[in-house]
């Protein structure tokens, strides 16, 4: 295997370890901050993606990126809106906005389950006629990427240090104080969410033009393989500075990339990506939990010894 | 100050496991009051708490809180108006955010986009001092962190920051060792007093329901079994109080039998 090829092989799965890097800082705002686990992840990722691609296709890919996040805000309204007002339980009312989405994002898509862009203006191509003949040109795809996800970590660390921000993370932490802080929890549940799914939807929408084409299926499992990344980026620094926090997020977001390509150079199928997700989801969740139980089986091993 | 007006509560209405929890109460509480409130589990004192707090809405029966009827007001905008501890230290704090932050959100100054600046974090920092904790020093470390004493003097700090009109203390020294919980005690006395709240406290001390405030009640049953404030309270002894107890104990049990017989 060449050098060139080997190099190649990095820069795409940099470059997607960089987009759905997005959805999982969308996650650490709900599941991390708000502590909800916001499982129209899948559907508001294709529904970003759909949004974006139609609105690319009419010239627009600036235009695109921001109609992907209103969608987004939209799709998480009505996700918050079923869990906090109507009674729905928050990992349902998730579960059937995905549904619904599904429905959605096929008509968004006018009738069809996929759409190609291969004649449209995407952001990546505007990036690349802007940085054309300089030495980088060939990484226009990692800079365009690079500055989005600067953006997201740099509204996220402000954002989370004001005042609404703070109310957003007590929501998660503790609701009661939230309450006698005279803020309603209803209030930052909804905020939270919105501003999750907007990240989702632009994550969707930056893999679409990123790679020219849009499926219905292109968001699918994603919420697994956004959680097994926050996991792993959590090994790093699950306490600590928020902004160290998110980067570290991103960070786990390209290892699992990385890994995931490696194993594909090992022959592994591709079509194992969202097993292997699923399988570090289990792992990073119920380690803390195994571990703890430990010194019982042991006590209990070393009890059915001495009778 | 607080009228409460023959309110009522009924958890689990037409089951088996139906219990009238409050039954058509009434208090009315002056300004500046100190209530101590005893009764035996059950009674009905944390509920009593809930009901004004807006943990729930009563069945039936008003709620005024200085003019303001607050019966169906939802619990955290009475928030503003009401401050509350509980007996378990975690409750009232975010373990994972900073001493800080949750002082500052208790605080609730500036819009929602406004971060914690300069000024405030020194503001916040002369008013945790006065705690004589350290917590002074400790601002950026999490609330987890800190010990139950020093996480119920944070929560007591964080309900009076904005000065209440009416602070609820649901036994908040009990869960605490036997030199913090004098400790938290001695602060809630100053802060009282030098902030002029009326305040109604829960305990299950009996010589400090005597000794502190300036009128008790007890309750049984959900209802005021016993309420004394002035001449005759000071004149009162924990036997005395405990004699009532058993009063009241002993009509129930004399009740229970008429409705056996």
């Amino acid at each position: 295997m060449s050098a060139s090829s080997i190099f190649n092989l990095i820069q795409t799965a940099l470059e997607l370890g960089l987009i759905s890097s997005i959805t999982v800082l969308a996650l650490f705002l709900s599941y991390s901050m708000l502590n909800v686990c916001d499982l129209s992840t899948d559907g508001c990722f294709t529904l970003g993606a759909a949004v974006g691609a139609v609105v690319a296709l009419s010239g627009h890919p600036y235009l695109a990126i921001i109609a992907a996040m209103l969608a987004g805000i939209l799709s998480g309204l009505i996700t918050s809106f079923l869990q906090t007002k109507m009674g729905i339980n928050s990992l349902l009312s998730g579960i059937i906005v995905n549904t619904a989405l599904y429905s959605v994002n096929i008509a968004i898509m006018g009738n069809s389950s996929q759409l190609n862009l291969n004649k449209a203006e995407t952001v990546f191509t505007k990036m690349k006629d802007f940085i054309a003949g300089t030495a980088l040109a060939e990484q226009y795809k990692l800079i365009t990427l690079i500055i989005v996800v600067a953006i997201v970590i740099v509204f996220l660390v402000i954002f989370l240090k004001t005042r609404l921000g703070l109310a957003i993370r007590a929501t998660g932490d503790n609701p009661d104080m939230v309450k006698s802080s005279s803020i309603n929890p209803v209030f930052t549940t909804i905020i939270g969410l919105c501003i999750a799914s907007a990240f989702t939807a632009l994550s969707g929408c930056l893999l679409a033009q990123s790679q020219k084409a849009v499926n219905i299926d292109i968001g699918s499992g994603m919420v697994t393989i956004a959680l097994a990344s926050l996991l792993i980026g959590n090994v790093f620094s699950s306490k600590g500075k928020i902004g160290i926090r998110a980067v570290c997020a991103v960070v786990g977001s390209v290892i699992f990339r990385l890994v995931y390509t490696v194993a594909l150079r090992f022959n592994m199928p591709a079509f194992m990506l969202k097993f292997v997700s699923a399988v570090i989801v289990v792992i990073a969740i119920s380690a803390p939990y195994i571990k703890s139980q430990i010194p019982m089986i042991k006590r209990k091993l070393l009890h059915r010894k001495g009778e | 100050m607080l009228k409460i007006n023959n309110i009522s509560k009924t958890f689990n209405p037409h089951t088996v496991n139906e219990h009238l929890a409050l039954d058509k109460l009434s208090l009315d509480v002056k300004d500046g009051d100190f209530i101590t409130i005893i009764g035996a589990n059950g009674a009905g004192k944390s509920t009593l708490f809930n009901a004004i707090s807006g943990s729930f809405f009563t069945d039936e029966g008003t709620i005024l809180l200085d003019g303001i009827d607050i019966t169906l007001m939802s619990e955290h905008k009475r928030a503003k108006m009401i401050g509350r501890l509980f007996q378990d230290p975690m409750r009232g704090s975010a373990p994972n955010m900073s001493v800080e932050e949750n002082l500052a959100l208790a605080s609730g100054k500036g819009g929602w986009l406004s971060r914690i600046s300069n000024s405030d974090r020194n503001i916040l920092k002369d008013k945790i001092a006065l705690l004589d904790m350290g917590l002074e020093n400790r601002l950026n470390q999490p609330v987890g962190l800190l010990s139950g004493g020093q996480r119920q003097a944070l929560t007591l700090m964080m309900a009076t920051i904005n000065p209440p009109k009416l602070l609820l203390l649901d036994e908040h020294t009990a869960a605490l060792d036997p030199s913090a919980a004098e400790k938290v005690l001695a602060i809630t006395k100053s802060i009282v007093e030098e902030k002029r709240i009326t305040c109604l406290m829960i305990t299950h001390n009996m010589q400090s329901a005597l000794e502190l405030g300036n009128r008790t009640i007890m309750m049984n049953r959900g209802k005021i079994i016993y309420d004394v404030e002035g001449e005759e309270r000071k004149r009162l002894t924990v036997r005395d109080l405990l004699e009532k107890f058993h009063e009241a104990a002993g009509k129930e049990l004399d009740n229970d039998r008429m409705l056996l017989s």
